[in-house]
């Protein structure tokens, strides 16, 4: 059982755990919080596949590292994208619910789309 | 010692993981994630990956805590409304199952990795002489893999050109976010006066440093744009306006550089994006100034989100 | 030498150690926000400034031991300002 073994059990529970809450929370808020869980438990895995690529003078093998850290810019851009759509949701309608039959609440500002 | 260490690490960061999904406030459950990343960048160390650190520590934990927390901030009328929708029993043990099933995926992957581990470090070192850098990730970010590179930049400005188009009609081309105020004598203000020079002296030297050592354009580009949110967030200054000229040529400043010189390596060179390697440091570093430019605005204006005041005309 | 500076680095990193914790157990013990605030900001800025100390003869260098205390100096001037922007809004809320 080396680092790396231990690291990538880490990454698959925390892939678990994101997966449980993307599911069971019913706040999209929450559900994009658990989607960056679940993102951050799969780059982990990279990272031990990395870790165990140790060769020739590195303690790592570098590829897997640069594709996590594109990985992650565009992970960031992707929630800022979603929390962006999900605040004009609350703005549009009141409520921040994905219910399909949700009613738009009485003081919803409704600003011209 | 052992594993002791690793152990104890793995320990903390699956309970603030837990605790991000079982937290019943939002504010809370942004805080442990905000945490949580900071944690996963010293297991990124223990897996000796110092550049994939920063990033986390950056990106993971300081700039999508910011942006989850300004979130849970606005969105706190919404919090009883959700207390109704708690799922009921069986969905939870579906999501149980699927998650447990994912988890036991992931791990029988982890334990029946091949043994001699495939690794491209050897080609990597290989080729280093290509643009005698020395810190590898930086080689690969730049040198091999610079198409990625180059295509992430446009991808960052999508989702910027998407979080714009968000705006109302009549509120296009204006201030992105709330007009922040804050005490000019206060704590706040004085932080925000005091910290952004060395702040831009530290992330100009991540990039600087990042081609021999640990560092590179996008950690250093996100200090930048986190001295800028500082600014702008105690009052010092205001969001400019998303019509400014200015502003778009910083936005392409970046990936313009980047396909010109890609360009003339396929006029000068053998292929797109090709450095003659008397040049490739310099050319990286010609690539990499205003990449860090365009990866601090963008990231400032993706926190900043869609525009929200009129321009003053 | 190596032997007495690996036993000072020891010591003062352990002392760090030993007030992080104190500063843990005000945080858990204390009644209100104002009282774990001093308890967190006092005892950890001396913890981290304890655990740099300890940290300086293994640096390499000057420029080494410089960034150590650059960092210190750093995140003591980030802390005491966001307790201060804490402590204003928790007083807020009590006198509210």
């Amino acid at each position: 059982m080396s680092t790396a073994t231990v690291f990538g059990l880490c990454a698959a529970v925390a892939a678990g755990l994101g997966t449980y809450g993307l599911i069971t929370n019913p706040q999209p808020l929450r559900k994009i919080l658990a989607f960056n869980l679940l993102g951050s438990g799969v780059f982990l895995f990279f990272g031990v596949v990395a870790r165990r690529g140790a060769a020739a003078g590195f303690g790592g093998d570098p590829v897997p590292q640069a594709l996590v850290i594109t990985g992650m810019v565009v992970a960031f851009s992707a929630t800022a994208l979603a929390v962006a759509l999900l605040l004009r949701l609350f703005q549009a309608t009141g409520s921040a619910t994905l219910r399909p039959d949700a009613p738009a609440s009485a003081d919803s500002n409704r600003t011209d789309a | 010692m052992g594993l002791g260490f690793e152990i104890g690490l793995v320990v903390l960061v699956l309970g603030l993981a837990t605790w991000t999904i079982v937290a019943r406030e939002t504010f809370a459950a942004v805080v442990g994630f905000a945490t949580y990343g900071l944690l996963l960048a010293l297991v990124w160390v223990r897996l000796s990956a110092p550049d994939v650190a920063l990033t986390e520590a950056a990106i993971g934990g300081g700039l999508t805590g910011t942006l989850l927390l300004g979130a849970a901030a606005r969105l706190r009328a919404t919090e009883a409304a959700a207390a109704a929708e708690r799922p009921g029993a069986q969905l939870r043990l579906v999501a149980a199952v699927l998650s447990a099933t994912v988890t036991a995926g992931l791990a029988a992957a982890v334990l029946f990795l091949p043994d001699p581990a495939p690794t491209l470090a050897p080609a990597a070192a290989a080729n280093a002489a290509a643009t005698t850098l020395g810190n590898p990730v930086t080689n690969v970010l730049m040198a091999f893999r610079a198409m990625d590179t180059l295509l992430e930049k446009v991808v960052l400005l999508l989702a910027l050109v998407g979080v714009w188009s968000l705006a109302p009609d009549r509120l296009w081309g204006g201030h992105p976010g709330p007009r922040h105020e804050a005490d000019p004598q206060g704590a706040f203000a004085f932080l925000a006066r005091l910290l952004p020079p060395p702040g831009i002296v530290i992330g100009i030297y991540i990039l600087w440093v990042s081609a021999d050592h640990p560092g590179g354009a996008f950690q250093s580009g996100t200090i930048l744009a986190a001295m800028w949110m500082l600014v702008m967030m105690a009052g010092l200054a205001d969001t400019p306006p998303v019509s400014r000229r200015l502003l778009r040529l910083a936005l392409i400043a970046g990936p313009l550089v980047f396909l010109l010189v890609g360009l003339g390596g396929l006029w000068l060179g053998d292929a797109f994006l090709a450095y003659p390697v008397a040049y490739a440091k310099a050319l990286i570093l010609a690539i990499e100034f205003p990449m860090i430019l365009t990866i601090a605005v963008t990231l400032g204006l993706l926190l900043a989100g869609p525009p929200e005041r009129e321009r003053e005309r | 030498m190596r032997l007495v500076l690996d036993l000072f680095t020891i010591v003062t990193v352990s002392a760090g150690v030993f007030f992080f914790l104190a500063g843990t157990v005000g945080l858990l013990r204390f009644p209100d926000a104002l009282t774990r605030l001093h308890a967190l900001t006092k005892a950890d800025n001396l913890g981290l400034g304890l655990v740099v100390v300890g940290l300086l003869p293994r640096a390499d260098g000057v420029l080494g031991a410089l960034k150590l205390i650059s960092i210190w100096l750093l995140v003591l001037l980030a802390s005491a300002t966001v307790s201060q922007l804490i402590a204003r809004v928790a007083r807020r809320n009590v006198s509210a």
